[in-house]
């Protein structure tokens, strides 16, 4: 019992010192899990778009393969991206295995069927009359379609932040395509491998602070899910930038 | 007289369903076309085809001289819009939503600012530009629809029931404005209707529909004139009502309209008549009101339609009447399906035509 108080006690001072190992292991996460989720958006998002505007046999056999993709275990896609990056593989030539790049393309993989699903619930939630009006007023097909994305932002905001969500949780896909490389050259050891390599070596403190970290960066996505629905600002989000500078621009004359 | 568009023998069918019945109509420049019939008769399905947005099953549909090809209406489209029945607003400001179409068509900021605000004190909503539109009231963002379309200064405006879901007041300052942009800005417009008060009042021309096929096309003179010949479609028209009229001694009429309801009007009538009741001219009670109207019925509610802020109800007195509330009064008076009810209008608010 006493070696575990003293195990947390040595995570805190970890944590509050600033370690540049815990740091670098939180940024790689970070960036690894943000870029995947980029990746995952860009093209998950004409995906859902695709399977929620347009009407094509077999929308209700893709929809509920997506939802089965969605429990898939990760050690299973993990292992199949491993054999796909694999020397042998067919993708074996791009030398990708056990790099960064792969670790980020094997999370955007496996977030997509969540960002597709939530982002599809979302957009057919939207008023069907929405398309219509945009037409009527004078759009195209795709600015049409633009103006059913938008009226869907929240929903679709909702989809990332979920996704990012599962990307930094993740150990199976990371552990088989990332292979968890520490000291040297291109690491990629993350939050959820680092923990796993530093309970294995006896590290528990600092997997003790890698843990805690992990919860508080998936605590401050979820209160801040929570905070922007309930100030109802993701609508405001979604439309960017423009929107604000639009407004201070207003504001000022 | 330039011809705006053109339906020639335009059929629309969803599945086996046909909901325009090879139909001909001619759209001329500047006029306002009024489409009465019943729910059901394929008005709007009419106006989507003329908004473009939807495509005829069969039939051949001409805009501005030009054969339109339903592939791509893309073009037709920016010169023809439509202000739907169920109103909808986009989930962000009145000037986003006023300014869309504009921005569509790449509308210089300045011209944008400056038309969103003529359009806002066309349909009364001077600086309403930064509210949500969906905190609006339904009058009120129905004429948000309306100022959104007109902004667009399009050949063809087209306008679903503009006046079905309001109260008294929004109807009235839409009509005006319906007047005003045919009269001032040469709008031409075809608006569909099942109010026959409405029907008579603002259009030129009406053109009676029932059942997907129109019935008859004339200035509104030569079509309620053509009465006889009209009765089985006007007869479907929410509380019209044919019947046969005696002249009683007191200086009015009463129209037997058949099981046992007899309704009184003003003017001296003999023989088949025609009488029509606005909804909002009836006054709902849960007792028998003692007043001046000559006109009251005990029924039964038998249908209850939600059109926030009015409620819409079926009243069966021996003929269907409908009658519009609001919905405060609807909850306040605690009513339900086959609560029985009276209904009362004065003998000078019944329409005789």
């Amino acid at each position: 019992m006493a070696d575990v108080l003293g195990d947390i006690v040595e995570a805190l001072q970890l944590i509050v010192t600033g370690d540049p190992e815990i740091l670098g292991i939180v940024s790689r996460s970070l960036l690894f899990s943000g870029t995947a989720v980029i990746l995952a958006i860009l093209w998950g998002t004409p995906l859902a778009m695709l399977i929620a505007m347009k009407d094509f046999r077999g929308k209700t056999v893709i929809k509920t393969f997506l939802n089965t993709l969605i429990g898939l275990p990760t050690v299973v896609l993990g292992l199949i991206l491993f054999l796909i990056f694999s020397r042998g593989g067919p993708l074996g030539f791009l030398g990708l295995l056990y790099t960064p790049a792969a670790i980020m393309i094997g999370q955007a993989i496996l977030v997509t069927p969540i960002l597709v699903s939530i982002g599809v619930s979302a957009i057919e939630s939207v008023d069907p009359e929405i398309m219509s009006l945009s037409k009527t007023l004078g759009a195209s097909e795709s600015q049409a379609q633009v103006a059913v994305l938008k009226e869907a932002a929240s929903g679709i905001i909702l989809s990332d932040l979920a996704s990012f969500n599962r990307a930094i949780g993740e150990l199976g896909v990371v552990l088989l395509v990332g292979g968890n490389i520490a000291g040297f050259g291109n690491r990629t050891d993350v939050l959820t491998t680092a923990i796993s390599r530093n309970v294995q070596i006896g590290e528990t403190g600092l997997a003790i602070a890698l843990g805690i970290l992990l919860v508080l960066i998936l605590f401050t996505i979820n209160i801040i899910v929570v905070v922007l629905r309930k100030a109802n600002y993701i609508v405001e989000l979604a439309k960017g930038p423009y929107a604000k500078l639009k407004r201070s621009r207003e504001t000022k004359r | 007289m330039t011809v705006t568009a053109e339906l020639k023998d335009v059929t629309k069918a969803y599945g086996s369903k046909i909901v325009v019945d090879a139909v001909n109509l001619q759209i001329r420049e500047g006029e306002i076309l009024a489409l009465l019939g019943p729910n059901g008769s394929g008005k709007t399905t009419i106006l989507k085809i003329l908004a473009f947005i939807e495509s005829p099953t069969s039939g051949e549909v001409t805009f501005q001289g030009e054969k339109v090809n339903f592939k791509n209406t893309e073009k037709e489209r920016l010169q023809s819009t439509l202000v739907f029945q169920k109103t909808t607003v986009f989930g962000t400001s009145v000037y986003n939503n006023i300014a869309y179409g504009l921005k569509i068509r790449k509308v210089p900021k300045e011209t944008r600012d400056r038309e969103v605000k003529k359009a806002l004190e066309l349909v009364k909503l001077e600086g309403f530009e930064k509210r949500n539109a969906r905190k609006l009231s339904g009058g009120e963002q129905q004429r948000v629809a309306i100022a959104r379309a007109l902004v667009l200064n399009t050949k063809l405006l087209l306008l679903d029931e503009p006046t079905a879901n309001l109260d008294p007041k929004n109807a009235g300052i839409l009509e005006e404005v319906i007047d005003t942009v045919n009269r001032e800005n040469k709008i031409t417009i075809v608006m569909a209707t099942h109010n026959m008060f409405q029907a008579k009042k603002l259009p030129h021309r009406i053109a009676l529909m029932d059942e997907g096929k129109i019935t008859e096309v004339g200035t509104p003179a030569e079509v309620f004139g053509k009465l006889s010949k009209n009765l089985a479609s006007f007869a479907a028209v929410d509380n019209t009502f044919t019947g046969t009229a005696k002249a009683t001694a007191a200086g009015t009429s009463k129209v037997d309209v058949g099981n046992g309801v007899q309704i009184e009007i003003t003017a001296q009538r003999q023989g088949a008549t025609v009488v029509f009741i606005n909804p909002q001219d009836i006054i709902l009670s849960k007792a028998a009101v003692e007043s001046s109207a000559r006109n009251v019925f005990k029924g039964k509610i038998t249908e209850i339609t939600d059109l926030d802020p009015l409620v819409k109800l079926k009243v069966d007195v021996g003929k269907p009447f409908t009658v519009q509330i609001t919905k405060r009064s609807f909850s306040e008076m605690g009513l339900c399906l086959n609560a029985e009810v009276f209904i009362t209008f004065k003998a000078s608010s019944v329409h005789v035509f």
